[in-house]
């Protein structure tokens, strides 16, 4: 059988390994999952089983049920950000499928697409399986993992036509504040770059409030904002994301996403149309205990003299373990039963890093910061 | 949120928590955590420290009861006169003045349905001012303050996910 060229293109991903590694051990504490330790909002549960029940198995509209655009456009208005339910919002199956459909709809055959990294591990192969010829752009931990002006000139991003940008980030954990951003808009301007902004953790933002980059100017016209209830709503499982853009940004994306996904799962749209009306509590709830763990984590490897960064928004800590930080990460799950995930797994820039997901209750993470401790300080 | 709402915040959700990791959490130390825990003691926000049992799994009897309670009052004898006097009684969990059909909302324990029903006959009936009482016997808890009795949600993540 023959496998088109841009698949073989991709290799396996680097977590899978990891993952295998884990899977062979009993008693793993695992701070290497890139998703919430909770379940959906019960009111959101409640209205998934409910829309069952009544019987509500079709089809909806393509771009997503009008009252769930009606409620996202409402409610991303706490960014600043203002877009059209009926042409500039499209709902998706996650924002994985928004990303995917992006990629085809604005990436041409060796269009090239920068990605700051380390970064989300499916940035990359989603602009190889659009044709694009990725480009990588890495950040500093001397400038806390923000992408810089000095960063996209350096990597030659002048001759990309796309931006992807993803902050909160995964896996550093980093934010960017308004003024940071301003110098990605400068450059975006200057080279007429489009930027495909992932902004799933804009929820999860412990210091400071969150800033889009489509909210700065001169950039409406050339951002598309990701989204979704995987993160916020710890709703991962259900696979609703929805992108906002201007409306021929919307209008080519949902061409392609009117023929390979009709409409993103009805079930888990009247889940979302729940979450959005009446979950807001149980977000700042969750948000709240990710924040006091992820103080926890930054204060214990500030005890045991790692190097950390002080990530500002997801559920990731991003600690600088020297050297190899595949061997650290291999070593870690062996001796002492803690899983995380190698930094370099996440592109340039992450090498001698591990990510370490505060996604897990206190206790766990209490004892592996414990072992990780004893670990390093057998070193 | 304050310092001191941040640890109340914390302590509701477990109060053994040690003031070490209380520290690590807030980000405050230690010394401020303890100063605190101290002023939500002495000003009497935080009444007391106690665990949450499930005594169905105890090879013992125990008995909870809910008592509605109707009361009369005069112009000597007020709600918190009436409850003084029921909030004496060991046998009392918890005592409130609730909105409604009926005026006192009681909880009491006991090691049997026998000193239970006792316990209500002899000691909260006769208060002159008690016109009725309506026992409800708990027959199952699967819900104390906040925390539930069922099965534990299982963790069916991927142990690794991107």
């Amino acid at each position: 059988m023959r496998i088109a060229d841009r698949v073989e293109r991709v290799p396996p991903s680097g977590i899978r390994r990891f993952f295998e590694l884990a899977e062979e051990k009993e008693e793993v504490i695992s701070l290497g999952v890139g998703e919430p330790d909770f379940s959906a909002p019960w009111a959101a549960r409640t209205a998934a089983i409910d829309s069952l029940e009544r019987g509500r198995t079709s089809y909806t509209a393509n771009r997503g049920m009008r009252e769930l655009r009606a409620e996202i456009a409402d409610h991303v208005r706490r960014y600043d950000l203002d877009y059209d339910p009926d042409e500039e919002i499209l709902v998706t199956t996650g924002a994985s499928e928004a990303l995917d459909v992006a990629m085809r709809a604005f990436v041409d055959p060796g269009d090239r697409v920068a990605v700051h990294q380390p970064s989300y591990i499916s940035y990359v192969p989603g602009v190889v399986f659009a044709g694009g010829d990725p480009l990588a752009v890495p950040t500093r931990p001397e400038n806390d993992f923000a992408l810089t002006y000095e960063d996209l000139a350096n990597a030659g991003a002048e001759d990309a036509e796309v931006l992807m940008l993803c902050y909160p980030n995964n896996p550093t954990g980093a934010t960017m504040s308004r003024s940071e951003l301003a110098e990605v808009a400068e450059f975006a301007v200057e080279h007429d770059l489009m930027v495909l902004s992932d902004e799933i953790y804009a929820a999860l933002t412990y210091e400071g409030e969150h800033t889009s980059i489509a909210t700065l100017p001169g950039m409406r016209e050339r951002t598309v904002v990701f989204n979704g209830f995987s993160k916020a709503y710890a709703m991962t499982g259900l696979r609703l994301g929805y992108a906002l853009g201007p409306p021929e940004a919307i209008r080519a994306m949902n061409r392609i996403h009117q023929y390979s996904m009709l409409s993103a799962p009805t079930t888990a749209q009247y889940a979302a149309l729940e979450a959005l009306q009446s979950c807001g509590e149980a977000v700042v709830e969750m948000r709240d205990q990710y924040d006091r763990r992820r103080r926890f984590v930054l204060s214990r490897f500030d005890e045991m003299g790692v190097e950390c960064f002080e990530a500002r928004g997801a559920f990731y800590a991003f600690p600088y373990c020297g050297g190899d930080d595949e061997r650290f990460a291999e070593e870690l799950l062996r001796q002492e039963d803690v899983a995380v995930v190698p930094g370099s797994v996440f592109g340039t820039g992450g090498e001698g890093h591990l990510r370490i997901s505060y996604a897990t209750g206190l206790d766990e993470l209490r004892t592996a910061m414990n072992r990780i401790e004893a670990f390093v300080d057998a070193r | 949120m304050d310092d001191r709402r941040e640890i109340l915040e914390l302590l509701l959700s477990n109060a053994r928590e040690d003031t070490t990791d209380l520290a690590r959490q807030t980000g405050l130390d230690e010394e401020t955590v303890e100063e605190c825990i101290e002023s939500l003691e002495t000003d009497g926000v935080v009444r007391g420290y106690q665990a949450i049992v499930d005594w169905s799994r105890l090879d013992e009897e125990h008995v909870q009861a809910e008592i509605e309670l109707n009361v009369e009052l005069d112009r000597e004898t007020g709600y918190d006169d009436i409850s003084q006097r029921i909030a004496k009684f060991p046998q009392v969990a918890s005592l409130r003045l609730i909105s409604g059909d009926y005026d006192f909302a009681v909880s009491v324990e006991g090691d049997s349905m026998h000193d239970v029903s006792r316990f209500v006959a002899e000691q909260i009936a006769p208060i002159p001012e008690v016109t009725q009482t309506v026992t409800h016997f708990v027959m199952e808890t699967y819900k104390e303050r906040g925390v539930s009795f069922g099965e534990k949600d299982d963790d069916d993540r991927l142990s690794i996910s991107p």
